[in-house]
């Protein structure tokens, strides 16, 4: 071993995974032959769904897959933001509670007798939450999955010393580049795309179907940049032009990111109505 | 290990790498002899089950997707086949043969990287695929090309490999023309000579000695190897529908663990490629069954070991059938089957990469979901693992701590567990205790 310290040193790279699906991390597999180049640039020091090499922090670069539902998960996250410089989270779980923020509007405690037989064994918070109530994030990932070719630009950009930036308009834009016909207009179904972020490729309505919002809210449309999407407009065109019922209206906003703050609203709000 | 009495002490390994899901496993040891063996799930619970409550029957495809990232197809498929059986819909012709590619791409997807990402590493002495890429370029760049492979079906067919979105009840929102599954063909072809090349390749690992009889539970069907459609299929002689499936196989839990044990009539079972290659061979395409010959391959596999060959015959299978169902695609006039909704209770199993899937849901007149029931193949293979574990721990008691426990990671990761129903890590634990 000659003179390990006067080599340059890589950045450190931590994946890090709380309550999730896995899919996100998956996408970072999906690299395929970019993860190879990946772990040529960096140091995956800290990844053990592809590595049995675990290497203690601290780290540069932390990515942070899943939601805090339970109170090991809720003081494992400082421990985390301890060890790390950058934090960013990947996916909807960890940006904004995942589909099993569903919880948030329900009795955990139900919850728990309609899936285990003894549910007192069950150790879980009653509420799934991003990983932003808990500790501060330096960069939101949104994607239900996440894109892996934002992943890779957001790396790109923190390894060159970039502060990263994503588009965040409405799919919207996305639909009309790849010359779609509005499934909204066209068709007649709630699509979501009008209100949810950019970067999936439009891919629902390229698909024939509505977009179902799993990139979250879009920004600055209605406001200016940072300001939500004016879901209430499309609520009240799903209501009064599609002919869906109040409960319709609320599950529509109720998904994937049903708790991030705008959907949350907007949900809440049709629930008073039906 | 001394041969004389030792202390009581406990021997933990962090975080076991390359499986999926949260978990860690105990073994106890008292004077030399295995006392207890739990596999300990604590990946957190997402109450899937209690959620679908009060969603309508055509969100139930894109929420139980996210059940797990690396498998979605197959939570897509075993809801939307129990949904139709409900409203009394049997998709076919050309949608039902779409719906086997896209599994194809899944298998092919997942197994790739069970093979090449997780498992090979443990074979060839390696902490990880990249790892192993700095010594085996070629090989790991096969597997991850093979893995693409399978995502190009996945992509074309559901929009994206992860969570696709083109799944519904009565077929597809979008059917893909024939021109574009053609543009696919030349790298299937490609493919499926790496998936030939890919089976030599791990017959030729160094397996550990360790047969035992195992109750194989698959789906199996006259004509074809199974993805949606078949009777369960027991080594124990049992045969049924999937309407009798929670007569036979009870879900019961454990203290130790988040996840349900599910058994059959009392007893643990396999599920999974192993299970299905030992009970179908008869339906393996041309070169998979001259791959089985060629590498004097030679069933039953009684070996968990074997997993991987299985795997790799499976993803040589897939190819094969994907191309096949190519071949005869013509676009089906309608990409769904209308639907008219009524009241009921369907159930159904398909084949996800790692086991049997079985999914049940009871559905009002006004399509909402009343009541759903999941049992995925990692709780089914649960008891299984942790009786092989028993079964292996013996050999395994001369190691010195940190070995046996690496020992035991490799028997769990063999059924490529899937506890998130994706991917994490387990804790291990071995604690051995003296009476003296």
């Amino acid at each position: 071993m000659s003179k390990p310290e006067e080599e340059p040193q890589k950045p450190r790279l931590a994946v890090f995974k709380f309550a999730s699906c896995d899919g996100c991390q998956l996408s970072i597999l999906n690299l395929e032959e970019d993860l190879l180049a990946l772990g040529q640039a960096l140091d995956i020091a800290y990844f053990p769904e592809a590595s049995s090499d675990m290497k203690p922090g601290p780290y540069d670069i932390a990515l942070v897959e899943g939601s805090i539902t339970t109170p090991d998960d809720a003081h494992r996250i400082l421990s985390v933001r301890r060890q790390t410089k950058m934090l960013i989270t990947i996916g909807a779980c960890a940006t904004a509670g995942g589909i099993q923020a569903l919880r948030n509007w329900a009795d955990v405690e139900a919850f728990k007798q309609a899936v285990y037989p003894s549910p007192e064994y069950i150790q879980s918070l009653s509420t799934s939450t991003p990983i932003s109530e808990h500790v501060h994030v330096d960069f939101e990932l949104w994607g239900c999955p996440i894109d892996k070719n934002q992943l890779l630009r957001v790396i790109t950009d923190l390894v060159a010393g970039v502060q990263p930036r994503l588009p965040a308009d409405s799919v919207c834009l996305e639909c009309k580049r790849r010359g779609n016909v509005c499934v909204l207009v066209a068709k007649g179904l709630p699509c979501l795309g009008p209100v949810t972020r950019t970067g999936c490729g439009a891919i629902c309505p390229s698909m024939g179907r509505d977009c179902y919002g799993c990139f979250g809210p879009s920004e600055g449309a209605r406001k200016g940049p940072g300001l939500p999407p004016n879901t209430a407009s499309l609520a009240r065109h799903f209501h009064g032009g599609l002919q869906l019922v109040p409960l319709e209206v609320m599950r529509r906003f109720r998904g994937i990111n049903g708790y991030v703050s705008s959907f949350r609203a907007e949900s809440n709000a049709w629930e008073k109505k039906t | 290990m001394s041969e004389e009495p030792e202390q009581t002490r406990t021997i933990a390994v962090d975080m076991v790498a390359r499986v999926e899901g949260e978990g860690a496993l105990r073994v106890t040891v008292k004077d030399g002899t295995v006392q207890n063996v739990e596999l300990k799930i604590f990946e957190p619970p997402r109450f899937f089950e209690a959620f679908l409550k009060g969603r309508h029957y055509e969100e139930v495809p894109d929420i139980v997707a996210r059940i797990c990232g690396i498998c979605p197809i197959a939570y897509q498929m075993s809801a939307v086949h129990a949904l139709e059986q409900i409203f009394g819909l049997r998709v076919e012709g050309a949608l039902h043969d779409l719906r086997r590619l896209i599994y194809c791409g899944e298998w092919i997807e997942s197994h790739a990287l069970h093979v090449y990402l997780l498992q090979a590493p443990d074979f060839l002495g390696y902490d990880s695929a990249v790892a192993m890429a700095k010594d085996h370029a070629t090989i790991v760049t096969r597997g991850l090309r093979l893995k693409k492979a399978g995502n190009a079906i996945m992509t074309l067919l559901g929009g994206r490999s992860v969570h696709p979105v083109s799944v519904k009840v009565g077929g597809f929102s979008r059917v893909p023309l024939r021109r574009e599954l053609e543009d696919l063909k030349d790298e299937l072809l490609w493919a499926r000579d790496a998936a030939v090349e890919t089976v030599r390749w791990v017959t030729d690992f160094d397996y550990p000695d360790f047969e035992t009889d195992y109750n194989y539970v698959a789906l199996r069907h006259p004509d074809e190897y199974p993805f949606n459609e078949g009777q369960i299929a027991a080594t124990s002689g049992l045969q049924i529908s999937a309407h009798e499936f929670e007569q036979h196989f009870t879900e019961h839990q454990v203290a130790y663990s988040n996840a349900l044990h599910c058994t059959l009539q009392g007893s643990p079972y396999m599920v999974g490629p192993l299970a299905r290659l030992n009970w179908n061979q008869e339906h393996l395409t041309p070169l998979a069954k001259q791959a089985l010959a060629d590498n004097n391959i030679a069933l039953p596999l009684r070996n968990p070991f074997y997993g991987i060959i299985a795997r790799s015959i499976e993803i040589l299978y897939a190819l094969e059938e994907s191309l096949g169902l190519i071949e005869r695609y013509e676009a089906p006039p309608l990409a769904a089957a209308p639907i008219t909704v009524r009241a009921g209770i369907g159930m159904a199993c398909t084949e996800a990469p790692r086991g049997m899937l079985y999914h049940r849901y009871e559905v009002d007149g006004d399509g909402v979901i009343r009541d759903a029931k999941i049992v995925p193949p990692t709780s089914q293979n649960q008891s299984r693992i942790e009786q092989d574990l028993r079964l292996f721990m013996p050999r395994l008691l001369r190691l010195p701590d940190k070995e046996a426990a690496l020992a035991c990671e490799r028997v769990i990761r063999c059924y490529d567990p899937c506890i998130s129903c994706a991917t994490h890590f387990l804790n291990l634990e071995i604690r051995r205790e003296s009476s003296a």
